[in-house]
C-alpha cells in the first residue's frame, strides 16, 4: 500500500517538507486556470485570495452545476505565465507533464508542482464539487472554476528544494536517445 | 409523415455521427484496454503502476457513468465510408456537422473549436473546415470518429527526409517522443505515415491511429521498442511503457522524397465506428 500525505488548502509551510516522487491526497478549494485565465489575472488581478491557494491547470466539462470531466491540461503552456502567481503566495500548481526549469526555480522555498494523471477526467471529477466561477465569459475551458476537492490523488512532480522528477526522467531519456540514435 | 429520402439520409447520418461520438468519448476500444492492462502488469516502479491504475480506474468509471473519459473531448475527426448505392453530396457533410453539434450538446462535449487567429469559440465544435471529414468508398455505409485531443496532437511532427535516409526513420520517431516527454499523456500510440505527399503523409499517420494497437508487425515492434528505450513512462514520470504501440501506414511517393509523419495519440485512443441505418 502506498503511503500518502494528506494536504488541505489553504496550504502553508507543510508543502516545504514534500519531496519529488511523494504521493499526496489533496482536499479543499482549488482554482482552475489555463492560458487565457492567466493572461486575464495578469491584467486585472487575481479574483481570489492567492495566499496558500492552489491553481489547477484544467479546462473542465461542466453541465449546469455539475463537473462531469475535469482532468489536468498540459502545464508547460503556463511556464512563462506563472511567476506572478507564486509571487502573490500561491503554494501549489496542479497539472500534467511538468513545468519548465524557470518554474522549478520559482518554486524553491515556496511551493510545489503536483502531477495529476492526465486524461483521468471522470476519476478527478468524482472527487470534486463545483463552488463557483470567475471570468465565465472566457468560455467553459478557459474560465476560472472554483472547485472543492475531496482527496484527489497526486504525485509531487517538482518540490520546493529544486528536485524535478520530470526533468530527471527527461535527462535520462535524452541520454538514451543520444546513445541509441546519434 | 414520411420524410423525403434526402431528409431521412440527413437525419440518419447526423444520428450515426452523434452515436459514434457518444461511444468513442465514453468507452475505449477493447484492444486499447488490453494494451493498457498489459502495460500495467509490466511496470516495476510504484509511481508508474499507480498512474496506470488511475487510468484503468478512470476508464471503468467513465464507462459505468457514460461520461467522457477525458475533459479534452478533442476536435472532431471523421471518416465517412460511402458505398456505391448512397448518393454522395455536400449535404452528407452538413449532416455530419449537425451530428457533431448534437453530440456537443448531448454527450456533452467540451466546445473546443475556435477561429485560429481571433481565438473565438464557435460553441458547437464546428467551424470553417471543422469537423475534419475524410470520405472514402467502401461496402458498408459507416461513420468512424476519432476525437483528437490537443495535448498529443500538438506534439506531432513531419519530416521530408531524403530518399537515402531510410535508416533515420526510427530516430525521427524516437526524437518526436523525446521532445514530447510527458506532455502528450503517455503511454501513447504513435501513428506513423511513410510516403505519399507532404499533406498525404500526415493524413496517413492519422489513419494509422484507426488500426488495432494490440498487434504490431516486426517493423512496428522495432519502432515501438526504440521509443520505449527512452524510459519516459506513464505521464512522463518514468517507466517501461512510453508507447503502447507504433502503427504504420505507407503510400507511394516521389522518387526524390521520403516523407515521414508522426501523429501522437494519448493513452485515451478513442475511436468508434457506427453503421448508418436509413
Amino acid at each position: 500500500m502506498v503511503n500518502r500525505t494528506c494536504l488541505t488548502t489553504p496550504l502553508g509551510d507543510e508543502v516545504l517538507s514534500l519531496q519529488a516522487g511523494d504521493q499526496v491526497m489533496l482536499s479543499g478549494i482549488v482554482y482552475t486556470a489555463r492560458d487565457e485565465a492567466h493572461l486575464r489575472m495578469m491584467e486585472e488581478g487575481i479574483p481570489f485570495n492567492p495566499e496558500g491557494a492552489a491553481i489547477y491547470h484544467c479546462g473542465p466539462v461542466i453541465q449546469g452545476s455539475r463537473i462531469l470531466a475535469a482532468g489536468p491540461t498540459t502545464s508547460a503552456r503556463m511556464n512563462s505565465l506563472t511567476r506572478f502567481l507564486l509571487d502573490r503566495g500561491i503554494r501549489a500548481l496542479i497539472g500534467k507533464g511538468g513545468m519548465g526549469n524557470e518554474v522549478a526555480g520559482q518554486l524553491k522555498g515556496r511551493g510545489v508542482y503536483l502531477a495529476c494523471t492526465g486524461g483521468c477526467a471522470v476519476l478527478a471529477a468524482s472527487k470534486m464539487s463545483l463552488k463557483g466561477v470567475f471570468f465565465e465569459e472566457l468560455g467553459m475551458a478557459e474560465a476560472i472554476w472554483i472547485i472543492e476537492l475531496n482527496s484527489l490523488p497526486l504525485v509531487v512532480g517538482i518540490d520546493s528544494h529544486g528536485n524535478d522528477l520530470f526533468a530527471d526522467i527527461a535527462r535520462e531519456a535524452n541520454k538514451q536517445f543520444h546513445q541509441g540514435f546519434t | 409523415m414520411e420524410l423525403p429520402e434526402d431528409d431521412r439520409l440527413y437525419q440518419a447520418v447526423a444520428f450515426a455521427t452523434c452515436r459514434a461520438f457518444r461511444q468513442a468519448e465514453t468507452t475505449l476500444p477493447p484492444d486499447v484496454i488490453r494494451a493498457l492492462r498489459t502495460a500495467a502488469g509490466r511496470e516495476s516502479s510504484a509511481v508508474a503502476r499507480n498512474e496506470l491504475s488511475n487510468i484503468l480506474e478512470n476508464i471503468a468509471l467513465a464507462d459505468r457513468l457514460a461520461l467522457p473519459i477525458c475533459q479534452d473531448t478533442g476536435v472532431p475527426v471523421i471518416y465517412l465510408t460511402v458505398p456505391p448505392h448512397v448518393p454522395y453530396s455536400g449535404r452528407l457533410l452538413l449532416a455530419v456537422s449537425e451530428g457533431v453539434r448534437i453530440a456537443t450538446r448531448e454527450v456533452p462535449l467540451r466546445p473546443n473549436v475556435v477561429s485560429p487567429l481571433k481565438r473565438e469559440n464557435y460553441g458547437d465544435n464546428t467551424g470553417p473546415g471543422m469537423p475534419s471529414v475524410h470520405v472514402r468508398p467502401g461496402d458498408c455505409f459507416s461513420i468512424t470518429v476519432l476525437p483528437k485531443g490537443a495535448g498529443a496532437e500538438n506534439m506531432s511532427r513531419l519530416a521530408m527526409l531524403l530518399p537515402t535516409e531510410k535508416e533515420k526513420i526510427p530516430g525521427f520517431i524516437a526524437e518526436t517522443m523525446l521532445i514530447a516527454g510527458g506532455r502528450p499523456c503517455p503511454p501513447v500510440v504513435l501513428g506513423v505515415g511513410i510516403g505519399g505527399t507532404f499533406d498525404g503523409c500526415a493524413a496517413l499517420a492519422k489513419e494509422a491511429l484507426l488500426l488495432p494497437v494490440d498487434t504490431m508487425d516486426p517493423f512496428e515492434q522495432k519502432l515501438c521498442d526504440a521509443v520505449n528505450t527512452l524510459g519516459i513512462g506513464p505521464m512522463g514520470l518514468g517507466g517501461e511503457t512510453t508507447a503502447l504501440a507504433v502503427k504504420v501506414r505507407t503510400a507511394a511517393c516521389h522518387t526524390a522524397s521520403l516523407p515521414v509523419a508522426v501523429n501522437v495519440q494519448c493513452w485515451a485512443a478513442r475511436r468508434s465506428t457506427v453503421e448508418v441505418e436509413w
